[in-house]
């Protein structure tokens, strides 16, 4: 459910902190809001390429965290809707213009014998 | 809007309402005022889609909540909770650590003004035990949903059964949800699969087994040797998880039953739901004396909205003029 949401379609730009890279922003494919630890991944592909959770952080509201965090963050959420800034780093800048953006949210929901979560893929214009 | 047969009350979910909530185009005193218009006036939510930070809520957000449900004339109804035992990843909860989340959910509800919490289907009759007494302390209720493809004979709703019955809390009890009487398989799950890619021979082949109510437990296999893929998988998956039984069968457990989850899946122009029969639901609720609320819970937008505009509010319009309907309402 909410699939076709989880990429957004605005907001794919350049980072602000002199990295290169870019961030997306991303919704959860989920109709409640979960806390970090239950977020197993928020995988990103560009241009086919996969990018490694190392190279990306993952922001809500203003607080950053690593995939590596993750796991133990049960004090902070990802609220229903809410647009996460996936921020990631690259070897090249990004080229302005269209992208292939493909990310998978991987959920760990405790009524469901079967991982959750969902995969979108978008074409986006980064921006600079 | 009384009745002399029945006092059943109208509510809704803002569950209902997932979609526009999700994207930011309605929001929670906008849901809140879509149900009073249509005479809804009871209401649920689930504290973790509704409302940020939870389970902090602020002093200022109580008192807008309040404030809300005496401008509209709504009524708090129920809080869902959620048992994330599987908070951590490296291992379960205890079943202390369960109650305690429990007694939390129970903490919420209570500022919120919701004398009923549901306690989601994972839930075991253990953590409802162990969670009675801090309920019946607070005078909330708390009710295990009775969610396809459970019913009053499985194994886990036994269970459930024997811990009501041994302990008779005042505070324990069932919340039926409406997908339990699933008599025709919902087209808008079949034709998304088809506009998704499934094989249209495969997916007659489900829908038609569905609504002869055949036997289904083998039903992921036949797609298999059919030569079906993912897509169809997941279709056949849905069809085991639906379930067809007697409504009749909830009259056995009436004195258990506080809240009734209306789960709908399509409402047609006509005013009815294409795969829930509620004319044979409703007159059972009122033969059985119910006198809770009919919650409305749709959850239609997740199948459609791959190629068709979301109307949340009016499906829920549609499903609440039915109601009027079968309740005998006369405004």
């Amino acid at each position: 459910m909410f699939d076709k949401y989880i990429v957004c379609d605005e907001g794919f730009r350049a980072r602000g902190d002199g990295h290169i890279g870019g961030v997306v922003e991303v919704r959860m494919p989920y109709y409640r809001g979960l806390r970090l630890s239950m977020v197993e991944g928020v995988d990103l592909v560009l241009d086919d390429k996969p990018i490694a959770p190392e190279r990306t952080t993952f922001t809500v509201h203003g607080n950053t965290y690593t995939f590596d965090q993750m796991p133990s963050v049960t004090y902070d959420r990802w609220e229903f809707g809410e647009r996460a800034e996936l921020a990631f780093e690259t070897d090249e800048p990004l080229a302005t213009g269209e992208h292939e953006v493909t990310v998978s949210v991987r959920l760990r929901l405790s009524y469901m014998p079967v991982p959750g979560g969902g995969r979108s893929t978008k074409r986006l214009t980064f921006a600079a | 809007m009384t009745n002399a047969r029945h006092s059943i009350k109208r509510g809704v979910s803002l569950y209902s309402y997932q979609e526009e909530t999700f994207l930011r185009t309605m929001s929670l005193e906008d849901c809140i005022r879509a149900a009073s218009e249509i005479g809804a006036h009871g209401i649920e939510i689930i504290p973790e889609q509704s409302i940020p930070d939870f389970t902090n809520l602020t002093e200022e957000f109580v008192d807008t909540w309040f404030a809300w449900m005496e401008k509209y004339g709504t009524t708090p109804t129920a809080t869902n909770s959620y048992l994330d035992t599987k908070l951590y990843p490296d291992r379960w909860l205890t079943v202390e650590e369960q109650i305690a989340s429990i007694r939390t959910d129970i903490d919420v509800a209570v500022r919120l003004g919701m004398p009923i919490v549901k306690a989601t289907i994972n839930t075991s009759p253990e953590v409802m035990e162990g969670a009675a007494p801090y309920a019946e302390e607070k005078g909330v209720q708390l009710l295990i949903e009775v969610h396809a493809p459970f019913h009053y004979e499985h194994p886990w709703i036994l269970e459930h059964l024997e811990v009501m019955h041994r302990t008779q809390s005042p505070a324990l009890g069932l919340m039926p949800d409406m997908m339990t009487y699933v008599k025709r398989f919902p087209r808008v799950v079949s034709e998304r699969a088809l506009r998704d890619g499934a094989n249209p021979a495969i997916v007659d082949y489900i829908v038609e087994l569905y609504d002869d109510h055949g036997d289904t437990h083998a039903l992921m296999d036949i797609v298999n040797y059919r030569g079906g893929g993912p897509v169809e998988y997941g279709l056949a998956r849905v069809a085991s998880h639906y379930i067809w039984t007697d409504p009749r069968k909830m009259l056995d457990h009436m004195p258990l039953i506080k809240h009734i989850q209306a789960k709908f899946y399509e409402m047609t122009e006509d005013e009815v739901e294409y795969s829930i029969p509620y004319d044979e639901i409703i007159p059972v609720l009122i033969e059985g004396g119910f006198d809770g609320y009919l919650s409305s819970e749709y959850e239609g937008n997740r199948h459609i909205q791959d190629a068709f505009p979301v109307d949340s509010v009016e499906q829920v319009r549609r499903q609440h003029a039915m109601f009027v309907r079968l309740l005998g309402e006369v405004a």
